[in-house]
């Protein structure tokens, strides 16, 4: 299915339609909706404006301008760009201004990409609705008494609602992937190390990866190639070539073996219309030739513990630097202890300091192997589970979310029901592995489904592909 | 002070030593490591901790840290970096990247001059904090009006060599640090400069009494910057130990800080050192392993160690490897001359003599002397010969340190020259005939007599006979003569 990012980027290049025209329909809907949205933390007009009249300069004078020429891009509130505040949602990096660009804006500014601004998020990520951030919640264009989902919403909800062709999210626990489906669009984890976390500010950086939001399942393949690749600045990013998350798309589905995961499908909280559609799906694939079966992959069922062990350890070392000394919030006290104290109570929101917390306790001595290890031992057992399903099958298949999207406020008073969010997507991070997130139908209450594809360690172009066969086969509209 | 410790006690100690790699960047980023520069000039996104940035591990760095794991004879491991996480302003992301349980060298050992082995339990790779400077408040961070930090130094590399609690008193300390050092610079791994900080001592002291093995509950040192205080401090450690437990009280374990000006240890407050660094494996980094190609080429392009190199000195010249005069000769870099001297077939013995007297008291004075290793080994021949005394052969040399040219040339114009065999037998003869009754009493067993002859001898020759060359004909003489018949 064509989407806007194919479509804008052919119009530009062949010169159809200006790079500036594209941008002032995006910024004219942003200046009507956004008020109510709020999926920006900062509009950028000013750079968005420069960057679309040199890609209409390149069309004019016959150079190259890029591959995602003119499309209006938005990035999530921790991708850093020089010169441009970026504030992971948090009061604790007020006024700071990065001096340097993450590799994937470079890499997506060089392709010609617009950028209309960064995107709300919880607050450092954490959190799957994006009410925990310190300048207000993102609303779901869908219903706006609605969460968008998180922790990447506002970058979901810029898609949803129009304001960018395609953004950038953050993906450790389901960051993309569940705010995808709670606003009816694609969203793509990539499989750990495929894109550099270089300029991203870390989470977990264990569990961290970078992908895209758009309305098509072409559009985001597209988005990830351009993203994708080495870069000898992160250490973590995977050598050499990879092939394109596009390369197997319209092939269809037959022959393929499809794996619906048991646990999953089954989990707690699993709201009936979602399992619905879930089923509706593999029925889809199977009708267009795929061989699909359920299988059991038991240790999903640890890996929202594990998570909750690793990632907060992890951040709670992330988070340190946040401490008044070098750059960001400052609040003063009477000596070096008081003045981290005060800096760090004031600048970080509850769901930061509760996970800090809860990580450097998981991290502390006499309590290491029986919490972060532990941990890690149930991450080797899931990545074992994997393989086993991987051997049988070429892509799995489950939920990507509970339900469609709650009202603000539902879950904010109790963390644990708020976390459950995450349990169909955790363990695509757990094991490094990519997943996809593809809209599929509505729920009972009218609002968007998606439907979750995973697939093996560099498995993206199997992924893509069953995606698009989704995407191809889903009910539009109306209820299930 | 004592180098061995307190009367009925055994003094332990184990170092750990803070070596800086001269590399040409950080070990993360691509940041020039360099001392002295102005502050917070050599940072960039990396160094500094900022957010999104990430670690990338420098090749230079690792193969400067395989070079020290080989020349102390570790294991070289697969190895893993952890964050070792505290809150200090020096330290740009609150937490620090080193190695904890799986280090890249470990199990190794240094050979002291003594031939004593010092185990090396690990040497492992991490980073540098910054340097920060706390104005007001006696330079403590708690009391001070206001720090400063300066970031130049953050992220430089280092390697901390770890000993086992194999040294015993203050001057094994002394003599394992300077071997470490010898040790460091040859391989290239760093300048040895404790000065600037490049090489920076932390010690465990405990003590026990003597003839016990039990270890003792040790206290870490800091804040030495050079060997002296690192002498003075292990002392006073040691005294102040003893003192605790013959007092009937305990040693308690804890860091304490060195104070050069009072020359005692003060023990930290707790607050700056109840941490719990909560390591856990650093996820911006993958496991470093060394190939077994690489590990072998740094093996082979090492320079040969001070203590193959005493060795070498040693079997040449016959003295004992743990020789006053071998360790220093080693020590100053003369250790070439006496192989030249050898290999020429020339007296290597004589050689190291003349090295380890001479020409390091030479260079003591001058802080550097050049020396044409032909000329030497010239020199030495010459005096084994017996064409030059060996008092001849010290002022020829101090020319030749002071300006150079040849031994033989030196010689003709300072009108140097032995005696010939013959021309000494008939002075010494003409010495004994001009003084017979000094004579009777000499080969009449009055030994203290050689003197006055030799005397004679050295004023009648001026200065060029060789003198113990003389004392063997006199005491030849007397003996052919016969007893005495009175």
């Amino acid at each position: 299915m064509t989407g806007p990012v194919e479509a804008i980027a052919r119009a530009v290049r062949q010169g159809e339609v200006r790079a500036v025209e594209v941008l002032a329909e995006h910024l004219g809907r942003i200046a009507r909706t956004e008020p109510d949205v709020h999926a920006f933390n900062l509009v950028t007009s000013d750079v968005a404006g420069r960057q679309a009249e040199e890609v209409d300069r390149a069309v004019a004078e016959g150079r190259d301008p890029g591959p995602l020429a003119g499309v209006p891009v938005a990035l999530k509130d921790l991708l850093c760009t020089r010169g441009v505040p970026t504030t992971c949602s948090s009061r604790v990096l007020e006024g700071w201004v990065p001096p340097y660009d993450a590799t994937v804006v470079t890499r997506l500014a060089e392709a010609g990409a617009v950028f209309v601004g960064k995107t709300n998020m919880d607050e450092f990520a954490m959190g799957s609705s994006t009410e925990h951030s310190a300048f207000g919640p993102t609303r779901n264009p869908h219903d706006l008494s609605r969460v968008p989902g998180g922790s990447s919403g506002g970058s979901a909800a810029a898609v949803a609602a129009g304001f960018a062709a395609a953004s950038l999210g953050s993906d450790t626990g389901g960051s993309i992937r569940q705010p995808a489906a709670l606003c009816g669009v694609v969203g793509a984890k990539p499989t750990y190390g495929l894109v550099s976390r270089y300029g991203l500010v870390a989470f977990a950086s264990s569990l961290d990866q970078i992908g895209p939001f758009a309305l098509t399942v072409a559009d985001a393949a597209m988005v990830l190639d351009v993203i994708s690749g080495h870069d000898e600045r992160d250490s973590t990013s995977l050598p050499g070539a990879q092939p394109s998350a596009s390369s197997r798309l319209g092939r269809g589905v037959a022959g393929l073996r499809v794996g619906v995961i048991a646990e999953l499908v089954g989990a707690d909280g699993m709201a009936p219309d979602v399992a619905a559609r879930v089923e509706e799906a593999a029925a889809a694939l199977s009708a267009a030739g795929a061989r699909v079966e359920p299988v059991s992959v038991p240790s999903v069922r640890y890996g929202l513990s594990a998570y909750y062990m690793i990632a907060p350890a992890e951040a709670s070392s992330n988070l340190a630097r946040y401490d008044g000394v070098r750059y960001g919030l400052r609040k003063p006290g009477a000596d070096i202890t008081e003045m981290y104290t005060a800096t760090r109570s004031a600048g970080f929101g509850a769901e930061v300091k509760r996970r800090v917390m809860l990580g450097t306790y998981a991290l502390s001595a006499g309590y290491y192997d029986a919490y972060y290890g532990k941990a890690q031992r149930v991450r080797t057992l899931i990545i074992r589970d994997f393989e086993d399903a991987y051997r049988s099958y070429d892509v799995l298949l489950s939920p990507t979310a509970p339900t469609t999207a709650f009202e603000l406020g539902a879950k904010t008073a109790d963390p644990l029901t708020m976390y459950l969010n995450d349990v169909c997507t955790i363990p695509s991070n757990l094991a490094g592995h990519p997943a996809v997130s593809v809209p599929f139908g509505r729920g009972t209450d009218g609002l968007p489904i998606g439907v979750q594809v995973l697939a093996p360690a560099l498995g993206e172009p199997v992924m893509f592909q069953v995606a698009e066969a989704l995407e191809a086969a889903a009910p539009t509209g109306g209820a299930a | 002070m004592s180098g061995t410790g307190p009367e009925g006690w055994e003094v332990v100690i184990g170092l750990e030593v803070h070596c800086e790699l001269r590399t040409r960047t950080k070990l993360f980023c691509g940041c020039p490591n360099v001392f002295g520069d102005e502050p917070n000039t050599n940072v960039c996104p990396v160094c500094l901790g900022l957010p999104g940035s990430l670690p990338v591990l420098n090749r230079e760095a690792v193969e400067l840290a395989l070079r020290i794991g080989r020349a102390l004879h570790c294991r070289v491991q697969s190895s893993v970096f952890h964050r070792k996480n505290y809150f200090y302003p020096d330290m740009p992301k609150d937490f620090q990247i080193s190695q904890y349980d799986v280090p890249v060298n470990a199990d190794g050992w240094l050979e002291l001059p003594s031939g004593k082995r010092v185990g090396i339990e690990r040497a492992h790779m991490e980073e540098d904090t910054g340097k920060t400077t706390h104005v007001g408040g006696g330079g403590r961070i708690h009391e001070a009006t206001f720090s400063l930090v300066d970031y130049n130094r953050a992220g430089v590399p280092l390697v901390e060599i770890v000993s086992a609690p194999d040294l015993r008193g203050a001057d094994e300390a002394r003599e394992y640090v300077e071997e470490l050092r010898a040790v460091l610079v040859a391989t290239g791994a760093s300048d040895g400069k404790m000065e600037e900080g490049s090489l920076r001592v932390d010690c465990n002291v405990s003590v026990r009494p003597e003839g016990t093995t039990e270890l003792g509950t040790r206290c870490e040192i800091k804040n030495m910057n050079s060997l002296r205080s690192l002498s003075r401090a292990v002392a006073y450690e040691a005294a102040r130990q003893v003192e605790v437990l013959t007092s009937g009280a305990r040693v308690v374990q804890e860091t304490r800080h060195w104070d050069e000006a009072d020359g005692r240890t003060h023990a930290m407050r707790s607050k700056e050192e109840a941490f719990d660094y909560r390591y856990f494996p650093e996820p911006d980094l993958v496991t470093l392993s060394p190939s077994d190609e690489w590990i072998s080429a740094v093996e082979a392009a090492l320079p040969v160690l001070p203590a193959e190199r005493r060795r070498r000195v040693a079997e040449a010249s016959g003295e004992a490897p743990g020789s006053e005069a071998v360790s220093t000769v080693v020590r100053l870099d003369l250790d070439d001359l006496v192989m030249a001297a050898s290999s020429a077939g020339a007296d290597a013995g004589l050689a190291l003599r003349r090295l380890a007297n001479e020409v390091a008291g030479a260079l003591a004075d001058a802080g550097r002397v050049s020396l044409d290793p032909a000329a030497f080994v010239e020199l030495v021949r010459m005096e084994q010969d017996g064409e030059l005394t060996p008092a001849q052969a010290r002022r020829v040399l101090k020319e030749l340190v002071a300006v150079g040219g040849a031994p033989r040339d030196i010689a003709g114009r300072l009108g140097l020259r032995s005696l010939g065999s013959d021309q000494l037998s008939s002075v010494v003869e003409q010495v004994v005939t001009d003084n017979p009754r000094e004579w009777e009493r000499f080969a009449g067993g009055d030994d203290k007599l050689v003197g006055f002859f030799v005397g004679k001898v050295k004023a009648a020759t001026g200065g060029n006979a060789d003198l113990r060359a003389a004392t063997e004909l006199l005491r030849g003489r007397r003996s052919q003569s016969g007893p005495s018949t009175t």
